[in-house]
């Protein structure tokens, strides 16, 4: 038995990828529910939004990388950020003010704007293909890690190594940081404050003179942000293909059901959630049960429960699960 | 006789292409004055004050507001005009804080709120207590008291209460009666929908009863509750 090397095994492979999935997640889940509780209907673009955010600052690195310029030991993408999550704004509020406005007008209801999203999807999924292909692609440069696990051997002479992705490190980072300006944002400033009060009763909203098609705007450019920023970490993270990024649209939806449609906190709650469930259910556990079980119990398999192939299907049953016995989310969203 | 500050004029007309509710239905308030619109159910009498503030279609008559002819504009716009509304029901924010509400209600005004706040909290003292707690966690009593406090907030010209009554306790319906009475006494202007006629009148400079849609008796709410006919039809005798 080995307790520590078995520790070391599960945060090397556990935990910290989690936590960095579960950052993306949480992000992309938080631009879903901001939709779902200001425009009232399911974003299904919202996964194309995020890979067209992506391509975009994808170019621009190379755009500055072209030129010389990099980011030291971090990931130039991080400088072209800025540019991606611009041209994502501005595609957004295009598309609102082409398409979605014309249904807001015709007072249509959330199913059908959910299929004109559909529609949305489709155009954002062709736009991308068109420009960047529907390859993979990597944009990850810098320094690759923040510990090494041959490093970290060797400093604690443990057998188990630990390794740190500065992408990973990064992507906490960021997620905390834009988290918590969101929620500033929401909870201290005017704009913020009249967005939640339309969120909370659309009438009364209009009753006190808050003007519905700003905070509609609003809503799209910090949508945009978010979804830009979800894009870019997980690319950084893994890498960048079109129909991966439309994949992600399940788990995301999850995350934010799983938390509560409509609801910050659930989206961000859900998105760990999400992620841990996903990461432990496809985890080939052998490694940590043999550090931390006696001999004689050592498992023969592998003792992964479920392929790394299905791990969709881990959010569509905890999306079944919580559908059926608590529809409004752990936080109390809004019933879907 | 002067024209009135607000007064809904001969008003005919109903919801969007609907059949007309309201028929040739006249209902009028001046400052300091509280006019009380009650009747029987379905008469008309949240419709005919909805009608006042455009949220209906009047087909004939005219809407003015201190002489201006404000007929075709959007509620909106009448609040920005200076008209305070709320609702019956879904009149606060309930996952917003008490403060919340009342910055929200200001949302129209660029200039400092904060004495404003402090009035309404002179006015509401059980608010300021509860400033930090969500408006949806207090009691029917409380929650009427944030939805008046923050119609107050953009300083109306004019304040339109649609049965703030409805659903709370004989005590507490008493306890915002005063508020009401008070709110008038600086002034302001107050229309009424209400279903308990008989307080309602007593407290009433004015008093309208309307029945399917028309004005059947008007006149000060002690002469209603003096007129037998009226007494007979509506308050039970």
């Amino acid at each position: 038995m080995d307790l520590l090397n078995a520790l070391v095994a599960l945060t090397n492979f556990v935990m910290i990828p989690a936590i960095a999935y579960g950052s993306q997640l949480a992000l992309g889940a938080l631009g879903v529910t901001l939709i779902y509780s200001i425009l009232r209907f399911s974003n299904f673009a919202h996964g194309d939004t995020m890979a067209f955010g992506t391509m975009m600052t994808i170019l621009v690195t190379w755009l500055f990388q072209s030129w010389g310029i990099g980011f030291g030991v971090l990931p130039t993408a991080l400088l072209a950020l800025p540019f991606g999550i611009l041209a994502t704004m501005a595609l957004v509020l295009v598309t609102d003010r082409t398409v979605y406005r014309f249904y807001r007008e015709q007072k249509a209801k959330p199913v059908v704007f959910v299929m004109v999203s559909l529609g949305v999807m489709f155009m954002m999924n062709g736009l991308v293909r068109f420009i960047i292909g529907p390859g993979d692609q990597r944009f990850s440069d810098g320094e690759r890690f923040l510990i090494k696990a041959r490093a970290f051997k060797k400093m604690t002479g443990l057998n188990e190594g630990l390794a740190i992705k500065t992408t990973q490190g990064i992507t906490v980072v960021t997620a905390i940081v834009v988290v918590a300006l969101l929620f500033w944002f929401l909870n201290k400033t005017r704009t913020g404050k009249s967005m939640r009060a339309y969120s909370d009763n659309e009438d009364l909203a209009l009753l006190s003179g808050i003007n519905p098609e700003r905070v509609v705007m609003y809503t799209w450019l910090i949508v945009a942000a978010l979804a830009t920023i979800a894009g870019v970490l997980y690319g950084l993270d893994k890498s960048f293909k079109p129909f991966t990024y439309f994949q992600l649209l399940l788990p995301i939806f999850a995350s934010a059901i799983v938390g509560g449609l409509g609801s910050p906190q659930g989206a961000i709650a859900g998105g760990f959630i999400i992620a841990f469930s996903e990461v432990t259910i496809t985890y080939a556990w052998k490694k940590v049960l043999n550090y931390s079980l006696p001999e004689s119990l050592a498992p023969d398999g592998l003792v992964q429960l479920l392929s790394t192939d299905y791990k969709f299907a881990v959010s569509f049953a905890i999306l079944i699960v919580v559908l059926l016995f608590k529809p409004t989310g752990l936080f109390k969203g809004k019933a879907v | 006789m002067s024209e009135p500050f607000l007064i809904g004029d001969c008003m005919t007309g109903g919801y969007g292409k609907g059949p007309d509710i309201l028929h040739d239905c006249t209902i009028a308030v001046n400052p300091g004055e509280i006019a009380v619109i009650v009747g029987p159910n379905g008469a008309g009498k949240s419709t005919a004050m909805k009608a006042t503030f455009g949220m209906l279609n009047v087909r004939s008559g005219s809407v003015r507001l201190d002489g201006e002819d404000i007929t075709t504009l959007s509620p909106q716009d009448r609040v920005i005009k200076g008209m305070g509304f709320v609702p019956q029901t879904s009149n606060i924010f309930t996952s917003m804080t008490v403060e919340e509400n009342l910055e929200m209600g200001a949302f129209i005004r660029t200039d400092d709120i904060s004495d404003t706040m402090e009035q309404v909290y002179t006015l509401f003292p059980i608010l300021r207590d509860k400033r930090n707690q969500p408006a949806g966690e207090l009691s029917g009593g409380q929650r009427q008291q944030v939805a008046v406090g923050r119609a107050l907030m953009t300083k109306p010209k004019v304040l339109m209460l649609d049965e703030p009554t409805a659903g709370v306790s004989p005590i507490v319906m008493d306890e915002l009666f005063d508020r009401i009475i008070e709110v008038s006494r600086t002034g302001l202007p107050i229309l009424m929908v209400e279903q308990n006629a008989k307080q309602a009148l007593e407290i009433a400079d004015k008093g309208y009863v309307l029945v399917q849609g028309r004005n059947a008796y008007t006149g000060t709410g002690q002469e209603l509750l003096a007129d037998p006919e009226v007494r007979k039809s509506f308050l039970g005798g």
